[in-house]
């Protein structure tokens, strides 16, 4: 039995070595030719959407939105990180990261899955929560830059985001980009915050200069509100339901 | 006849090997050919020909080049390379010499020869590693204007390119008492593959000819609000932007005539009362170009080396790769040679001067041109919607279906409007790799290079090229279809929606055959299909004297076709010759066995 293994092994590598000695690509040519066009190379991009001072009417925060991707024209891997600190407590803040397989499955439009990781350091309980992220990102007519995203935490909540942008040229290089974000909860999570229904909604309005295409400060608002009964319960805790906050910052990417 | 090389001409470089050696920084480091010559004439071109030796030298420089010093790849110590001249009839022993620190070749633009000597990296041989040299050697069977061009990575957009000559046995039937080369190109600082980068993480990276706000504001005062609106709601729903003409523009290039950007003003003298062959060139990675000489018409009398019947012009679209030969006769004052980027970013510039130093008013850069609904293939009649910025009337191609070109020379005025709708699309949309589709194909070969629809002159078109000699068309035994495709917002470019590695195998033809390839171009810009080894004989409505070509600029929604013999056994690069395009994929090999 053992024998009969090594001799069928032997044949097949005799098989490849004959194989390779005359190895042709599908074209024709020889198999150690290299390729006429790099069109498989990978490429890769970070993009700081917001690096931002936000001045609040409770703490100010320094607040954060990036996102990178690397790989191939269909298949790539995609980071997502948002988040803010206080400045008073630097340690202290909500921050998200979110780990993504993406892939074009239409002309204008990816699916994305993979996991969200929640922090929430203090004050108070440090909370973490583990997601998975069935989302879509995509340039939807009008050229709206749109991320629906459903997440099911490791609790079983479920949740939906849309996050919405628009780049609007102005000038050249002088560019208004107004955001829309809402998160929709289909079950009670009071433990975060999180009431079923609409929880939020995001409003933002930033005015960029590119100094560079891959460099522009910024300057802009940043209006926020909790909704339904996820108001309700951050008024029982005494947190604020809207906040205003006046916002300046730099966008780049690399 | 091959194996007498007896006698050769042994071209050296004595004026490279010294100007790199001696002059580095501190002149432009142009080609021969580009500098002023006094005398009767620019260039010998008469005499006996003979077999050709020649070595190119490939080599990393830091040189001037655009009015500053950058890291160029030269050949022979120049940007562009120099002058091949061959001799039809004769023998061509081209040595390259790669001295890069990367693999390299050349590729013998529009040269029929045997596949072996094409010079296309892994298709027709492996490439020259650093240090080693390749010798293409092949008889020389046509004549007139071409060029040779790395054919490795990027590297031509470093300057590694140059013209190739090839004069004929029988002298061309029109005369001529000068000859220059006008090589166009485009030059950028940028890395190239940083410019490839920047194009795959965000394609408008170089476009700084958006329509923006203001623009908005000014088509609402001049168009009304409701023409205006749906014009911008038209173009968004689509997700295309009207003012993707160029993907890398004057933001990043400078644009060379024989080397030199526009400062430097690359000269060629004359004496009044001459007539003048200009052979253009685009020697360009990326970009097309609309050359006209104010106050001098044009005839054109070649275009991809193959001679046509003369046509005169006041002005002429170039796509990448193509060439295009005029005769011109100036009279006693200097002229500017003007060629614009298509998109109106930027252009090369240079004078024909009676004497040295003397030059010609340079004309301002137009406006910046917008595509129309009939180039994203859209069928006007079913649209609901006005838009803007539409070309005029509803006239007929200007080439007729008597097959005469009769395009719109006599009047030189505006165009008359699109071409006839000649097919419509299928129902594949070629996946997710292409964003849009030509709904209706227009034949577009009697319209003029998108952008000067408008211009008040005359303007060459397709339709106009027509062999001098009658020749036997065979109608062709078989047909096939390809469609450009492209997907802009992630700079992913293809054929039938596939890229080069996504295909398994080669087009085949088979040896002998003559076969008909029609072409769809689904995307919203131009792109210029180069066959190697064989030509294209191009489908314009000519009859039995369609010209030969070897690129051909097809314009947004076209549908055209060309006849190919396939005569030239071998594996044959096939590819749209916008070069970030090519390394993107828009490439195949064709087999002929």
């Amino acid at each position: 039995m053992v024998s009969l293994r090594v001799t069928i092994s032997l044949f097949a590598a005799m098989l490849l070595v004959a194989a390779g000695a005359g190895a042709q690509t599908p074209d024709g040519a020889p198999a150690d030719w290299p390729e006429p066009v790099p069109d498989l190379d990978f490429y890769g991009m970070l993009l700081v959407d917001q690096f931002e001072y936000r001045a609040t009417n409770e703490e100010d925060l320094i607040a954060w939105e990036v996102a990178g991707w690397y790989g191939g024209d269909v298949n790539r891997l995609f980071f997502k990180s948002e988040g803010g600190r206080r400045t008073s407590s630097p340690t202290a803040g909500d921050a998200e990261l979110q780990l993504l397989y993406s892939r074009l499955i239409l002309p204008f439009w990816e699916v994305q899955l993979g996991v969200r990781q929640d922090f929430n350091d203090g004050p108070g309980p440090d909370r973490q929560r583990t997601f998975a992220v069935i989302g879509l990102e995509g340039l939807a007519p009008q050229r709206f830059v749109a991320e629906p995203a459903l997440f099911i935490s490791d609790e079983g909540d479920v949740s939906f985001r849309f996050e919405g942008t628009y780049d609007l040229f102005v000038t050249q290089r002088l560019v208004a980009q107004p955001r829309f974000e809402f998160d929709l909860a289909f079950s009670d999570a009071a433990d975060f915050g999180v009431q079923s229904g609409f929880n939020d909604v995001v409003f933002g309005l930033r005015l960029r200069y590119e100094i560079r295409r891959e460099l522009a400060p910024y300057v802009g608002f940043n209006w926020s509100r909790k909704l339904g009964d996820t108001a309700d319960q951050a008024r029982d805790e005494g947190e604020q339901v809207d906040d205003l906050s006046f916002v300046a910052g730099v966008r780049f990417w690399f | 006849m091959t194996d007498d090389l007896d006698g050769l001409t042994r071209r050296t470089f004595v004026q490279g090997a010294l100007a790199t050696g001696v002059l580095s920084g501190l002149l432009p480091l142009t080609p021969a050919y580009a500098r002023p010559l006094v005398g009767p004439t620019a260039r010998v071109s008469s005499g006996a020909g003979s077999s050709v030796k020649m070595d190119l030298i490939l080599r990393p420089e830091r040189i001037e080049i655009a009015g500053d010093i950058g890291s160029v790849m030269t050949i022979n110590g120049s940007v562009p390379g120099p002058l091949v001249e061959l001799y039809e009839g004769h023998d061509a022993v081209l040595r390259v010499i790669n001295h890069l620190p990367n693999d390299s070749s050349i590729h013998w633009h529009g040269l029929l020869l045997p596949f072996e000597m094409d010079g296309v990296p892994g298709v027709t041989f492996p490439g020259i590693p650093p240090g080693e040299t390749f010798e293409a050697r092949f008889p020389v069977v046509q004549s007139g204007t071409y060029w040779y061009h790395s054919h490795s990575g990027l590297q031509e957009q470093s300057g590694v390119y140059g013209p190739l000559v090839v004069h004929p046995r029988k002298p061309d039937p029109f005369a001529y008492d000068r000859d220059y080369i006008v090589m166009l190109s485009d030059w950028t600082f940028q890395d190239p593959h940083r410019v490839a980068a920047r194009l795959k993480k965000r394609s408008d990276y170089y476009n700084y000819q958006k329509r923006t706000a203001i623009d908005f504001l000014k088509d609402v005062g001049s168009e009304g609000l409701s023409p205006t609106l749906s014009d911008r709601f038209a173009w968004g729903n689509m997700r295309m932007d009207p003012t993707d003409f160029a993907d890398v523009t004057g933001i990043a290039y400078s644009y060379l005539m024989n080397g030199l950007h526009p400062e430097g003003n690359w000269t060629g003298l004359f004496k009044p009362g001459e007539r003048i062959r200009l052979r253009f060139i685009n020697g360009a990675a990326m970009s097309f170009f609309n050359v006209r000489i104010p106050d001098l018409p044009m005839t054109v009398v070649a275009a991809d080396g193959q001679n046509i019947d003369p046509v005169e012009i006041d002005e002429f679209q170039i796509g990448v790769a193509e060439t295009y030969d005029v005769i011109v006769e100036p009279r006693d004052r200097a002229y500017t040679l003007f060629a614009e980027s298509m998109d109106r970013s930027g252009f090369a510039r240079g004078t024909l001067a009676p004497a040295e130093g003397t030059q010609a008013a340079v004309p301002d850069l137009r406006e910046r041109p917008l595509r129309t609904m009939v180039d994203m293939g859209m069928d006007m009649e079913k649209m609901d919607v006005g838009v803007m910025e539409m070309e005029s009337g509803k006239g007929m191609s200007s080439h007729g279906p008597d097959g005469q070109g009769t395009g719109d020379h006599e009047m030189g005025g505006p165009e008359k409007g699109p071409g006839p709708i000649v097919a419509r699309h299928g129902p594949d949309h070629h996946g997710p790799a292409n964003t849009s589709v030509a709904t209706v194909q227009r034949d577009r070969l009697g319209e003029r290079g998108r952008g000067l629809a408008e211009v008040p002159h005359r303007v060459l078109v397709y339709a106009d090229l027509r062999s001098p000699e009658p020749r036997e068309i065979r109608p062709p035994a078989r047909e096939m279809e390809l469609h450009l495709t492209g997907n802009m917002e992630r700079y992913m470019w293809s054929f039938d929606g596939k890229k080069f590695s996504e295909v398994k195998g080669p087009i085949e033809f088979s040896y002998g055959e003559r076969l008909r390839l029609t072409m769809v171009n689904d995307t919203m810009m131009e792109h210029p299909i180069h066959l190697h080894g064989m030509w294209m004989e191009l489908e314009n409505g000519q009859g039995d004297r369609i010209p030969r070509k070897h690129t051909i600029a097809i314009k947004p929604a076209e549908r055209v076709s060309v006849l190919i013999d396939a005569d030239a056994p071998g594996r044959w690069a096939f590819h749209c010759h916008l070069l970030y395009h090519m390394d993107m994929g828009m490439f195949r090999v064709v087999r002929v066995s």
